[in-house]
């Protein structure tokens, strides 16, 4: 780590981007525990998340739903509901952490530094205001523009996310665009103060296939063009394979497995990945019968011993029910959970023979 | 009318499949009824526009598509859920009325989407069963609780559920519970409208299975409505493309998978991401366009022509004029597909679309 993060007071010019760091994750994310207050007991919904985000890159966070993942999203972002609590963690931006920064000051980072696309424009986007003086929000509050200045920067981002004949669509209502319209939108005002990263919380899930394969395509291009990094939240393995270089799997609040977005996907480490993989149906090859992961999804309030999968996973053994288990790197920068995972590998090979 | 109804035609019987629909179509009106008044004209928006199909005893026929393609409205309307504003719906070959009798009703049943909002919230689930089978004649009252059970085991549930309401079951047990209690009435056809669609993955495989399971066992005729490509082909052994309320490819799944005639089909199956292919990685950064451009017009302005030219990439003067039918290859007529060139010799070159302007 570069700087001293902890010493440096929080101003506005520290939120003028940094100079290339090198390696150095633009987003780091240390040890996260959030925990929710409910009348049955306190529920860890996220318990010890550490995530690192490089420069340019897209991770993506995938789980069930109650995984915990729109929560970790939600944390980064300061946008926890108010029963829910960071109780421990850091999340370092660009050397700062975000954690114990009042509203405030977040107001100043969220913008220009991070910002979200969430899942159903329609309820993101405001019903009465011009979509053109949406977008132009932004720059206006966080960059200080204009009004006529800020208009122009709207259109060129509206141009920008493919919205056809921008000058006339300026004047629109959310209403009188279509779901997929909604959404380059929303990554138009997402992008509106240039920032570094963007929090994604399953921006495709209530698309169809076709416009979901184009807003898939825009983002790509837009990562690779401007540099901003991803955090993509999502339950669907196919649409991370499309957009992500790394990928992190939550289970119970804890992350079970990650690595490169090939070597986890296509040749799992944790038997949850594999249950997931085994479980989707893919348009590639078609399975004699579809194998789904048995049981449900452990308790929050109460999670099971040692490793919260051991319940529902078919090579458990005695140490899994008692063990803590931490991520643990293997080669080839990845890192599972799974005391067994060499099980896994054999049964992912013991699949490819079959198939 | 009331003569092709009560006298089934018995040589025509031999010949029609199980469900066959001719030329359907179903609109809703649009506006208010005041505005369609002054300008002695109502809107109406075509939702399913002339479909032709056939359900084959025991087949398992999925309907894909966009959303606001027509495939949920014309599922409904096939299950007698909805008026059809014009054609005809055979069963057996025999017309159904527009008011369907209970017989008939029964013979149809319906899985919607959402386990939350289908089931009533005050019942049982074994109360639920009791008053469909009472109503419906299915077995006599004293049987009632027995069968019940039998039901329930069938979709992997225990007897316990029969005492359950349904708040306290998980979506997938919930949505076991709208399956039995669709087979309750011993239907020929199951009509499932994106049965999975609101399901978590891992529940959703189990969900799949057990419709897979169920067509084995009881030979029922399936028709899914999807837009998951991949659910498809896992299940089903015939596909229908639909768009803007039409057909516009029918064919076998694996045909269709394999060997894609129209150009609507051809950038769905590329649109599909797959676990295997990574273009983000390494050099596949730079991608290509996208397998569709544009959205979908509005089914209130259907392009004249060929519905899908305004995003088709390689539309020619022809299309704009001239609305292609389902055709298929002499050789080979249970792959069928309404476009111009689909089993022309030599296929335009592709030239991508200008994206839709919408007025």
């Amino acid at each position: 780590m570069t700087g001293q993060p902890g010493t440096e007071s929080f101003g506005i010019g520290s939120l003028l981007p940094a100079a290339a760091g090198g390696t150095v994750a633009m987003l780091d994310v240390r040890d996260l525990h959030v925990q929710i207050a409910a009348r049955h007991g306190t529920v860890r919904a996220v318990d010890g998340v550490s995530l690192e985000v490089g420069n340019g890159e897209a991770l993506g966070l995938v789980g069930e739903s109650g995984s915990g993942k729109s929560m970790t999203l939600r944390a980064i972002l300061g946008v926890l509901p108010p029963e829910a609590k960071i109780t421990s963690g850091q999340i370092v931006l660009d050397g700062v952490d975000l954690v114990p920064l009042s509203n405030s000051d977040l107001n100043r980072i969220r913008g220009p530094k991070m910002s979200m696309i969430f899942q159903e424009p329609m309820s993101a986007l405001n019903p009465v205001m011009r979509v053109g003086n949406q977008i132009a929000e932004g720059p206006r509050v966080h960059l200080g523009y204009g009004k006529a200045k800020a208009a122009e920067r709207a259109l060129e981002l509206m141009r920008r996310v493919g919205i056809p004949d921008p000058e006339r669509r300026f004047r629109a209502f959310p209403h009188e665009f279509s779901g997929g319209m909604r959404q380059r939108v929303m990554i138009a005002i997402a992008l509106s103060c240039d920032p570094e990263i963007i929090l994604c919380d399953e921006p495709t899930t209530a698309l169809d296939v076709t416009i979901q394969d184009q807003i898939l395509r825009l983002l790509a291009r837009l990562c690779a063009e401007s540099g901003v990094s991803l955090i993509f939240v999502t339950h669907d393995l196919p649409v991370v394979a499309q957009l992500c270089q790394r990928v992190a799997v939550m289970y119970g609040g804890q992350l079970v497995e990650t690595g490169d977005v090939r070597d986890v996907l296509l040749d799992p480490r944790h038997p949850y990945t594999l249950g997931l993989v085994r479980s989707a149906p893919d348009v590639d090859y078609v399975r004699e019968s579809l194998v789904p992961i048995p049981g449900s999804p452990p308790s929050l309030v109460t999670p099971p011993s040692g490793c919260r999968f051991h319940p529902r996973c078919s090579f458990a053994e005695e140490d899994c029910t008692v063990l803590p288990t931490p991520l643990r790197e293997l080669p080839g920068g990845r890192s599972t959970a799974c005391l067994h995972y060499e099980r896994c590998q054999e049964a992912v090979a013991a699949d490819r023979a079959g198939s | 009318m009331s003569a092709a109804q009560t006298v089934p035609d018995d040589a025509a019987a031999t010949t029609w499949p199980l469900l066959a629909a001719r030329d359907m179509a179903v609109y809703f009106a649009v506006g208010s009824a005041l505005g369609a008044r002054l300008r002695h004209q109502q809107h109406m928006l075509h939702a399913v526009d002339g479909v032709d199909l056939d359900l084959a005893r025991g087949e398992a026929l999925a309907l894909v598509g966009e959303s606001g393609s027509g495939k949920s409205t014309l599922a409904l309307a096939l299950a007698g859920l909805r008026p059809v504003n014009r054609g005809e719906i055979r069963f057996d070959g025999r017309v159904l009325p527009a008011r369907r009798s209970r017989a008939d009703q029964r013979r149809i049943q319906m899985v919607f989407q959402d386990p939350y909002s289908s089931l009533n919230p005050r019942l049982t689930v074994g109360g639920m069963l009791r008053e469909l089978l009472k109503v419906h004649h299915i077995v006599p009252p004293g049987e009632a609780e027995a069968y019940s059970k039998e039901l329930l085991s069938l979709v992997g549930l225990d007897e316990d559920a029969l005492r359950a309401y349904p708040r306290q079951f998980s979506g997938g047990q919930r949505q076991r519970v709208a399956i039995a209690r669709a087979l309750a009435l011993r239907p020929e056809i199951l009509v499932a409208d994106e049965p999975v669609s609101a399901l978590d993955v891992s529940v959703q495989a189990t969900i799949l299975n057990l419709l897979r399971d169920l067509r084995g066992e009881l030979g029922l005729a399936l028709l899914l409505i999807s837009h998951n490509l991949a659910v498809v082909r896992h299940l089903c052994d015939r596909v229908a493309v639909m768009y803007l309320g039409r057909i516009v490819e029918v064919a076998p799944t694996a045909r269709l998978f394999a060997d894609p005639r129209h150009p609507y089909t051809k950038g769905l199956l590329a649109a599909i991401p797959k676990l295997s292919d990574n273009p983000a990685v390494g050099d596949g950064a730079v991608r290509s366009g996208p397998a569709v451009v544009g959205d979908p017009p509005s089914a209130l302005r259907i392009p004249a022509g060929c519905r899908f030219r305004t995003r088709c990439p390689i539309a020619q003067p022809v299309c704009e004029v001239e609305d292609p039918a389902l055709t298929h290859a002499t050789l080979d007529p249970a792959h069928q597909a309404a476009c111009h060139f689909a089993f022309a010799p030599a296929q335009p070159a592709a030239v991508v679309p200008e994206p839709l302007r919408k007025e």
